[in-house]
């Protein structure tokens, strides 16, 4: 199994940090050490030592069985979390430093849309609160709303856009602001199959021009292996991370790269690990 | 000119009444049966006036005496109105307060939902020892039963927002100050509305009995009670119908606003998706 363990960083992916010859880690974009979480009721350990380490401009999944822990590593990223012991580091500053600096763009398992705000408005909450003035938010609100394609639904409310177009929102509204990282807790897992492969198809066009670190969390093998760079795969109880798989698909991935041969190998690898560390953590 | 068909979702509010006309068409139906059916039941039953007198007889009387119906239903409609102000100005405020400070809305919830449930216009009677004979005693009867439902409401929309929503915000760094204002106080509106429109009627009530008891001669309240008592039960019921039509136009008041100021949501929109 090649590429178990590995933390090397992806070659060509990163944009990278003017670091001007910092140390690794000051340009690193998140940098986790010895992470624990344990919940006061019942005294579960969701997370145990986890030590991981992003580079700028990486697509990084977090993928494992329920109860490993992913989407309580996502928001302790995000300081939405706070963790039992350790630190997480985000281009260079504490995770809540780099909330309050607005360094996060934040996309849930469901749109989570304000009912009362129409798409445009969706879109720019989160540059009205950061003081953007008008016309800016204007401007922007209609650059990101052909990025998305929603090009004429600006004036919708959520309830009559589909789940498929509300998500869109919901990535448009995430990168608005420019965040420096993404964090994507299974935005997919509620979408039918067809949408779900059109919307990677379009999340890594994204990724790709706005050139953001990504965090995604899934349950699906095939979307971590045709959206990441890096896939970490996780085990449950307590939640640790049973491997790090290098995704070396070339980019821009396409249609057709879910039929290469390497593309089946690497789930295969993935699936294999996924197996294995679940059947030994059982016993 | 067809009122039914309007694309443009910006005359959602003209076209919610535009449907609605065609769908009143059976409740006047029923109306106008009813009346008919009471009329001839009065005649067929020889059911004695001071039962049920007869809608012509009513109305007849409420021409003649439409001025100091008029005047009395004015009269009593401003103290409704006046307590309904106060109270929910009251609730709402309290509401915020509350949300903000949540130990303290765990600790009182409890006093509230049972106030919520308490007969308070029991209290009628010892509001006139209080607040005096006049209006004051009325608005504070009307005040106080358009409190509580408006405060439990309110609370509970202010704080069963979808957490994700909160914490989104969070990730944009909003404070406190900027969750209320753009999260919370929005996802209570409908909440707000539905006990507004409760109160509306509560605070009617409340004027209404709250006269019972005493108060000015020009009000609905002792309109109804002397009437009655004096075997003049066609003005008693004018006045009555004059209640009914004051409470109704108060809560259609509401209702529209509620309609303005949620225009977003669907159940203004006839939804269509």
């Amino acid at each position: 199994m090649s590429g178990v363990g590995s933390t090397e960083p992806p070659k060509s992916v990163g944009a990278g940090f003017a670091d001007g010859g910092a140390g690794k880690s000051a340009a690193a974009a998140v940098t986790m050490t010895g992470l624990t979480k344990t919940f006061a009721k019942g005294g579960t350990t969701a997370l145990q030592e986890i030590d991981l380490e992003l580079q700028p401009g990486e697509f990084v999944s977090l993928i494992g069985p329920s109860g490993c822990g992913k989407s309580t590593l996502l928001r302790i990223i995000g300081d939405l979390v706070e963790p039992t012991r350790g630190t997480v580091l985000v281009g260079g500053k504490s995770a809540h430093q780099a909330r309050l600096d607005r360094d996060y763009g934040m996309v849930f398992q469901e749109a989570v849309l304000y009912d009362w705000r129409t798409v445009a408005k969706n879109i720019a909450l989160p540059l009205e609160l950061a003081g953007w003035d008008r016309s800016r938010r204007t401007d922007r609100v209609k650059e990101m709303v052909e990025l998305v394609e929603l090009a004429g639904f600006e004036g919708h409310h959520p309830w009559q856009l589909s789940g498929g177009m509300q998500m869109r929102v919901a990535i448009a509204r995430a990168l608005s602001f420019d965040p420096k990282l993404l964090l994507m807790d299974e935005p997919f897992g509620a979408l039918d199959e067809m949408t779900r492969e059109r919307l990677n198809l379009e999340l890594l066009r994204i990724w790709e021009a706005s050139r953001s670190t990504v965090v995604f969390v899934t349950h699906s093998i095939t979307e971590a292996v045709f959206l990441s760079t890096r896939v970490v795969v996780m085990s449950p109880r307590p939640g640790r991370v049973a491997g790090v798989v290098e995704i070396d698909l070339p980019h821009p991935r396409t249609a057709d790269t879910r039929e290469e041969p390497r593309y089946f190998e690497l789930a295969t690898q993935l699936r294999e690990l996924l197996r294995g560390r679940t059947a030994e953590a059982v016993h | 000119m067809s009122s039914v068909v309007v694309a443009n979702p910006g005359r959602s509010l003209a076209r919610g009444f535009g449907r609605g006309a065609r769908d009143w068409i059976p409740a006047v139906v029923v109306l106008v049966a009813t009346l008919v059916g009471w009329e001839l039941a009065i005649e067929v039953f020889d059911i004695q006036r001071f039962l049920l007198p007869k809608p012509t007889a009513i109305a007849d009387r409420f021409w003649a005496e439409r001025e100091t119906l008029w005047a009395a239903g004015w009269f009593t409609f401003q103290e409704a109105l006046w307590g309904f102000a106060a109270g929910c100005s009251a609730a709402i405020a309290a509401a915020l307060l509350l949300a903000r400070f949540r130990p303290l809305g765990t600790a009182l919830m409890p006093y509230f939902i049972a106030a919520n449930a308490v007969p308070i216009i029991a209290f009628a009677p010892i509001a006139v020892a209080w607040f005096g004979i006049d209006k004051g005693s009325k608005i504070a009867i009307s005040a106080v039963l358009c409190f509580f439902p408006v405060l439990v409401n309110t609370l509970k929309g202010l704080t069963s927002v979808n957490p994700a929503q909160i914490e989104l915000m969070r990730s944009y760094a909003a404070g406190n100050v900027q969750i209320f204002r753009r999260v919370r106080i929005p996802a209570s509106l409908p909440y707000l509305f539905a006990s507004l429109k409760v109160a509306s009627v509560l605070a009617m009530i409340g004027a209404i009995v709250g006269e019972y008891f005493g108060g000015s001669l020009t009000s609905l309240g002792i309109q109804i009670k002397s009437a009655a008592a004096l075997f003049n039960f066609e003005t008693a019921w004018a006045a009555i119908f004059v209640a009914c039509i004051l409470g109704i136009s108060f809560y259609l008041a509401i209702a529209l606003l509620e309609r303005l100021a949620m225009r977003w949501h669907p159940s203004t929109r006839g939804a269509q998706t």
